[in-house]
């Protein structure tokens, strides 16, 4: 599997990034780079084995259903490029 | 199982047509699916967002037990496959609701596999006419903030309150054939998640809301195109966005168009769909396996606790109570449609038994006549719901067992029960300090008997005449001469003996 530049574009549209054509034609060679890396891990026969999910035997931890957090409006918003009335404002949109 | 009969008449024939729901419910739980900060319903703006909500770098999801705990419950609620291995995806998008852009959902893995829901398309006979939906998965995911557009002149504002609370999609199999029945099946889903305590099912605050699929084809057909409207948030707007789009689209065939499968919104203001464009190419979601977040594994002792915490649902319930309490089945439907109704009648049904000693399948008829009408005419008259009910079990319960003794005939019982809403006090009170008690002192009746034999000499006449059908205005004229007291049994049997003299 390979991806060309049009390939590029779309991810970058469906992320909302923009790119130049400079920038896309760069990216190209470096997914590819990593697709290739990935598809090397194909060659492997794997057949009948268990897909691992976690390097060390782990099972995902569950918290219990207690109010801890919340309440830090201002640090929430702290970053925000536009925050008015304790809300985060965007550029409108619309449907 | 019935088969559905409702067609859209178009130019060329009939249309059959094909709905699928997809319900997301909102969990019910005090911390989001995967952070502690609150769910409550009204926060002031963005106050109830954590780091995690807020998709701050390096902030990491850790799944609420709750969550996945009713989850599991309402699955088992519908009879579906549970599944003890599960796994969590990311969906990815971007829209300004979204900040972590992407919604961490369960595609490939789901939580709840295959299940049904029956529906009943005929409230006052609930056996008649029944179907069954299939049911394709249950997962859970996390809700998304809230955008207001009107606020200010050029920007949105977001709420992330929203963002991160739990909900499950209930996705159902195309199985619908009608805007009633997907109004039913609706309903009766909104029933068993309240029943089961997963979801208040509260459409108005948004707890629930419905993505709705619908296609059309001539009868025996194969399937045609579909669309999905979003959002649908009532069971009404459901059925009138389903009859809408269904017409919509018969009428694009009919003119020889094509129905493109795309994702519509229903306006309820004008009753109708139309496209959302703009979300035409985020279908790309690019969906993988969560990698913050190992797979989802349950044990026997965790879904031992769910299946044993499990209430009556409430199919079963109705049987019981048409079976065990001789109930109507429509009785039976109406107490047990809210889960609220039929933990209050179940209560004044122990009381009922506890006051009159008896078992509570002889006094069940009573109490939920009691209950159906006159407590129901309460609610509705003073605005309130069953669980702030001004009289309670016991005092409503005291009161029948009034009437079940013969102490009070049922015309007093009314107006003592309108006084017991007004003041407040206990029904037996009310009688004796009113002086309502019946009378079946035979002397007394048969003299109220006698002056209005005496005061409606024509009537006795029309009476003796053949017209029978009077009777009942003797009856009702001797009880108001006797204020209501006058025992009816014996008013009755006096009346005849009276008349056949």
């Amino acid at each position: 599997m390979s991806v060309d530049s049009k390939t590029v574009k779309k991810i970058a549209s469906l992320a909302r990034i923009a790119m130049t054509d400079a920038e896309v034609e760069a990216m190209v060679p470096e997914f590819n780079g990593i697709l290739g890396w990935v598809e090397q891990l194909g060659e492997v026969d794997v057949t009948g084995v268990e897909p691992m999910t976690a390097v060390i035997p782990n099972s995902l931890r569950l918290r219990e259903d207690v109010v801890t957090d919340g309440n830090i409006r201002d640090h929430v918003l702290a970053n925000a490029p536009a925050a008015e009335h304790g809300f985060f404002g965007v550029p409108k949109v619309i449907e | 199982m019935t088969e559905s009969t409702y067609r859209i008449q178009g130019a060329t024939g009939e249309w059959e047509v094909v709905i699928g729901l997809e319900v997301h419910a909102q969990v019910t739980s005090n911390a989001k699916l995967f952070s502690g900060a609150a769910t409550a319903f009204g926060a002031e703006p963005n106050a109830q967002v954590s780091l995690v909500d807020a998709a701050m770098p390096g902030m990491l999801p850790v799944p609420n037990k709750e969550c996945i705990r009713q989850a599991v419950r309402t699955g088992m609620a519908i009879g579906a496959q549970i599944n003890r291995w599960s796994r969590f995806d990311r969906k990815n998008y971007f829209y300004a609701d979204l900040p972590q852009g992407y919604q961490i959902s369960q595609l490939y893995h789901p939580l709840v596999g295959e299940g049904a829901v029956e529906i009943s398309l005929d409230e006052k006979n609930p056996d008649a006419q029944t179907k069954t939906i299939g049911i394709e998965r249950i997962h859970v995911e996390q809700d998304a903030g809230k955008l207001m557009h009107d606020q200010h002149p050029t920007m949105s504002y977001v709420d992330l309150n929203r963002s991160g609370v739990a909900l499950m999609e209930i996705v159902s199999r195309p199985d619908m054939r009608s805007p009633a029945e997907a109004g039913a099946y609706l309903k009766k889903l909104r029933t068993i998640l309240r029943y089961v305590g997963s979801c208040d099912g509260n459409m108005e605050e948004g707890s629930m809301r419905a993505d709705v699929n619908v296609s059309v084809r001539k009868p025996g057909d194969e399937f045609g195109t579909r669309t999905e409207t979003k959002n649908v948030n009532s069971v009404r707007y459901v059925m009138a966005a389903i009859e809408h789009e269904a017409n919509r689209q018969v009428d694009v065939l009919e003119s020889g168009g094509t129905i493109v499968q795309e994702t519509r919104l229903y306006d309820p203001d004008r009753n109708e769909t139309r496209s959302m464009r703009s979300k035409e190419d985020a279908h790309d979601y690019r969906y993988f396996p969560d990698p913050d977040l190992l797979p989802l594994e349950l044990d026997d002792a965790f879904l031992d606790e769910c299946k044993a915490s499990l209430p009556e649902l409430p199919d079963a319930k109705r049987k019981r109570y048409e079976t065990e309490l001789g109930l109507s089945a429509y009785n039976a439907a109406v107490l047990t449609a809210e889960a609220e109704t039929a933990r209050w009648f179940e209560g004044l049904l122990a009381e009922c038994a506890k006051a009159q000693g008896k078992p509570e399948a002889e006094v069940a008829k009573a109490a939920a006549n009691w209950l159906l009408s006159e407590l129901y005419g309460a609610l509705n008259r003073l605005g309130k719901t069953i669980d702030d009910s001004p009289v309670s079990q016991a005092a409503g319960a005291e009161l029948i067992a009034l009437v079940a003794d013969g102490t009070i005939s049922g015309t007093i019982a009314k107006q003592v029960f309108e006084i017991m809403l007004e003041t407040g006090e206990p029904a037996g009170k009310i009688v004796e300090e009113r002086g309502l008690k019946q009378t079946s002192d035979t002397g007394a009746i048969d003299a109220a008997i006698a002056k209005v034999l005496a005061d409606n000499a024509d009537k006795v006449e029309q009476y003796k005449g053949g017209k029978e059908a009077l009777f009942g205005f003797f009856v009702g004229q001797t009880m108001k001469a006797m204020q209501g007291k006058g025992n009816p049994q014996l008013v009755n049997a006096q009346l005849k003996k009276a008349l056949s003299e």
